[in-house]
């Protein structure tokens, strides 16, 4: 397959246009010594249906994994105005004129998640919840006299690696943890009062990694006033349709990932980074934004803005290097969630945490007992030898995140999510098999 | 018109705001829900209702139908976006990646043939640039970008050197500086050549012990080849120093040249440009970076290698390594559709790539070089760049020749870019171009320069035929409504 529009009649046409005597000197640039002979090695070409064979693949037959990735139920909808080629073959809508559709579609999203999250102001995403938290420590980390972060040890353990990756090109910040404790899985209120000051910006994933409800509003009074900079991580955006705003709790950032927006789990990407924060912030904070604002004859229109704080302007003094973002993917979160309404993401969020607590009540039963006595949101952190976990895998099951690779104290377990994806059926053969 | 369809002090939307569509009891939506919700929900924190519009299934359809009516897509016609490489969006690949939606990232068993998928991608990247290691987690060009930086910075740092200085050519991408900047460097800007590119000699009085790199761009964003860049990476290595490419313009030199034979030490591909995968208005793109094999232990984590037994697995140790750079891997739906792409074509479709981009660029030059101004004489490969010179006197600026591209029904080409040329206008035709079209575009950039020398008040009003006119971007940053008002 080709899908160069020319026949090779045309090609000798537009090079003799050109002034080239033949096609192949609009090469000639390029100096001989730096040429690659021969065809490359690579394969193809190959038809489609050849090609469908080579891109099979298929999925266990029951899933529980999560781990801020998470498989939820998209209405039809979003698959089939997502995939409209105005909005999806688009480029980022510099040309305000001609990429309404774009920039208003961010607006509502921008709009939506503001008011998820109980924040002001929210971009018009990041690449993930991971480089969000990080971007959230550099804009924290921008502010006068902070140059420690602390992050809960119960924060999405891929996303305190990506955030020590961001932030160790320099000496002048440190990364460190505050522990959780050991019998409820939240944060260790004791440490974390003596590990803040001033100097310190702090972040908590709420639910937790373990999927524990963290105690809000405990970390607030603890933090409030006395942390230079604090943010709540979210890894399950579902959990805003169900829980207090975060915003409601006083941080400075909201940060996240909310890929359970209508996006499928897609192997892991694209996900979607969410950045929200209170209006004070705006003109520090990273990636784009869209405004409301008027045309030349005071209709309504939209357009990016804010766009000094951004590299293609600011170059080495920007406030991020971010230029593509998700885009895409933001469009989905919107017609998700224009698509579920509030009682449609009220609904769904209630049918995980009854489908993890009818989870553990069957596991309950065969004397299997979660690692921690916090509320749970739809996860569990569940104890299981990595045999046994194994010979779930040849079944079928994918039983959950395994945990000891990151929690080595915790010995062999697995954080286990339950989502409306799942059955009672499915819940009773795991717990059955565990 | 007034009432519903206005935003406080904003009248006339073209289609109101989501939160005015709809009512309380509108949304019938019966979901999924197989387990039993108990009475009360015994769980802290629970909220009333989240503060979301409540919209008929219909009224949502329609209210994004709409919206996207107001866009432009590559589908509609010519994107000629210099340096962005807007090409046509196969329909194949979006079919191949239809497989990867309910594949979480932890089913071990079905991971198995994403990840022989994604090996292969890095093992075809790997052999179309020349170079040795692959990691494909960056999200877009410019996260690639930053991991390239951050690889060679622990590459100089472990050499104990501790340099801290990337030269920049002046003709760069402004996210060069800004990744350089969040990866710990300073920048020092370069002067490009008379002809549009960077010589060896400006490059040798730059070089002294504090520069750990040089970032380039190849071809340049004039569309011109770096053709000292061997001379330039000699230099750079002898100093101890790496040579960064910055692949946004590979397009250009598919099967034809690999910056790999060129001495380039580390590199990014943009897989949104290159290998045609959509740029969903602004993401989600795709920036693997690519490294020889010395660089290869400090690429970020996680690595996918063999399993031992014909498979493939993740393996997440390397002491040397940056460490991780996503929460997963990457855009995985993204790299399916490039690597479709890539086979779809092969090797020799990926070399005609190449030189009909090359040629359709060069015929379109050819037609307006007469009517417009082009600074850089020096013959280019898949884009060139046209500025607003010749309009001189009359008041017409690139802003209104762009604006009017818009009312010939096309997108306009980068402006105000690259910044050696005043009033730059950049054009990249890309090779999915029909000549019918190239013809349509240069009919159009012709009555426009004549209507510029003719009746230039004419060009200030553009675009006329647009959902909106000229946009305020001034009165958005000033009134900084950024959500529902």
């Amino acid at each position: 397959m080709s899908y160069v529009p020319h026949s090779e009649d045309d090609l000798r046409r537009m090079a003799s246009a050109a002034g080239l005597t033949d096609p192949e000197d609009v090469f000639s640039p390029i100096p001989r010594a730096v040429r690659h002979r021969g065809p490359l090695s690579v394969g193809g070409p190959l038809d489609e249906e050849t090609l469908r064979r080579l891109f099979r693949v298929s999925p266990s037959r029951a899933v529980f994994a999560g781990g801020g990735v998470y498989r939820h139920h998209i209405p039809a909808l979003v698959d089939a105005l997502s995939s409209r080629q105005e909005f999806s073959t688009a480029y980022t809508p510099y040309q305000p004129e001609i990429s309404q559709g774009t920039l208003q579609a961010l607006f509502e999203y921008q709009s939506m998640m503001a008011a998820l999250t109980g924040m002001e102001v929210s971009n018009a995403s990041l690449y993930d919840g991971a480089t969000a938290l990080a971007e959230g420590a550099l804009m924290a980390l921008r502010g006068k006299g902070i140059g420690r972060v602390l992050v809960t040890r119960a924060t999405h353990p891929a996303y305190r690696k990506v955030l020590e990756t961001y932030l160790s090109r320099s000496g002048d910040a440190v990364v460190e943890e505050v522990p959780f404790c050991r019998d409820t899985g939240r944060v260790d209120l004791g440490a974390l009062a003596s590990a803040v000051g001033s100097d310190a910006a702090f972040f908590i994933q709420n639910p937790n990694y373990f999927g524990v409800l963290e105690p809000m509003e405990e970390v607030a009074a603890a933090v409030s006033g006395t942390a230079g900079f604090w943010g709540i991580v979210v890894a399950e955006a579902l959990s805003l349709g169900l829980f207090r705003p975060p915003g409601s709790f006083g941080p400075d950032v909201v940060v996240g990932e909310a890929q359970s927006f209508g996006n499928h789990a897609n192997a892991g990407g694209p996900l979607l980074g969410f950045f929200c924060t209170r209006r004070e912030h705006a003109r520090r904070m990273p990636g784009r934004l869209v405004g409301l604002t008027k045309d030349s004859s005071g209709r309504t229109a939209f357009c990016l803005t804010l766009s000094t704080r951004e590299q293609h302007i600011r170059r080495e003094k920007a406030t991020s290097n971010i230029c593509s973002n998700e885009g895409l993917c933001t469009l989905r979160a919107a017609l998700y969630l224009s698509a579920l309404g509030p009682k449609g993401l009220r609904s769904a969020a209630l049918q995980c945490a009854a489908g993890a607590g009818e989870l553990t009540s069957l596991l309950r039963d065969r004397g299997i007992f979660p690692l921690f006595s916090g509320p749970c949101f739809h996860e569990i952190a569940l104890p299981l030898k990595e045999g046994k976990r194994q010979a779930l895998l040849a079944e079928g099951i994918v039983p959950g995140i395994p945990l000891v690779r990151d929690y080595p104290e915790l010995g062999e377990a697995v954080v286990t999510a339950v989502t409306e994806m799942n059955t009672k059926e499915e819940c009773r053969w795991l717990a059955g098999m565990m | 018109m007034a009432g519903r369809d206005d935003v406080a002090g904003f009248p006339l939307i073209r289609e109101p705001l989501l939160k005015d569509v709809g009512a309380p009891g509108r949304n019938r939506r019966v979901l999924p829900a197989p387990f039993d919700v108990p009475q009360a929900v015994d769980l802290p924190g629970i909220a009333v209702l989240p503060d979301i519009p409540d919209v008929s299934e219909v009224e949502t359809v329609r209210h994004f139908t709409r919206l996207s009516d107001l866009n432009y897509g590559v589908d509609n016609g010519m994107y000629p976006l210099g340096s962005c490489t807007m090409k046509y969006n196969p329909k194949m690949a979006e079919a191949m990646a239809e497989a990867l939606k309910p594949v979480h990232p932890g089913d071990e068993a079905a991971m198995g043939s994403v990840l022989g998928l994604l090996f292969l991608l890095q093992q075809h990247l790997g052999e179309i640039c020349g170079m040795d290691a692959c990691s494909l987690w960056p999200a877009a060009g410019a996260h690639g970008e930053l991991t390239g930086m951050m690889v060679i910075r622990r590459a100089v740092d472990a050499g104990g050197s501790g340099r801290r200085k990337v030269l920049i050519p002046d003709t760069a991408h402004g996210t060069n500086p800004a990744s350089c900047a969040v990866a710990g460097f300073v920048t020092e800007n370069i002067p490009s050549g008379p002809s549009g590119f960077l010589t060896a000699q400006t490059v040798e009085e730059h070089l002294d012990g504090g520069v750990a790199a040089l970032m380039i761009t190849n071809p340049n964003t004039l569309g011109i080849f770096e053709e000292e860049i061997s001379e330039i990476a000699r230099l750079l290595h002898e100093n101890g120093s790496y040579l960064y490419m910055d692949g946004a313009n590979l397009n250009a030199i598919l099967g034809v040249a690999r910056p790999g034979d060129m001495g380039v030490d580390c590199m990014h591909v943009n897989l949104h440009k290159t290998f045609a995968t959509p740029h969903g208005g602004g993401g989600p793109g795709g920036g693997p970076v690519l490294v020889k094999e010395g660089l290869a232990p400090y690429l970020p984590l996680p690595r996918i290698v063999n399993d031992g037994h014909g498979g493939f697995a993740l393996d997440r140790e390397g002491p040397e390594s940056i460490g991780m750079v996503h929460s997963c891997l990457g855009n995985v739906a993204i790299s399916i559709r490039a690597l479709a792409y890539i086979l779809s074509i092969g090797p020799s479709g990926l070399r005609e790539t190449a030189k009909a981009a090359c040629l359709n660029a060069n015929y379109l030059r050819s037609r307006l070089a007469g009517l417009y101004d082009l600074p850089y004489p020096t013959p280019t490969l898949h884009e060139f760049v046209l500025s607003d010179r010749a309009f001189k006197g009359t008041g017409v600026s690139t802003m209104d020749v762009a604006k009017a591209l818009m009312d010939f029904s096309f997108h306009p080409p980068t402006v105000y870019f690259p910044l050696v040329v005043g009033g730059a206008l950049m054009i990249e035709p890309t090779e999915t171009e029909p000549i019918e079209e190239l013809d349509r575009f240069a009919l159009a950039m012709e009555e426009i320069a004549r209507r510029a020398r003719e009746n230039p008040e004419e060009l200030h009003g553009a675009p006329v035929t647009t959902p909106v006119g000229r946009v305020d971007e001034v009165l958005a940053a000033r009134s900084l409504i950024l959500t529902w008002p």
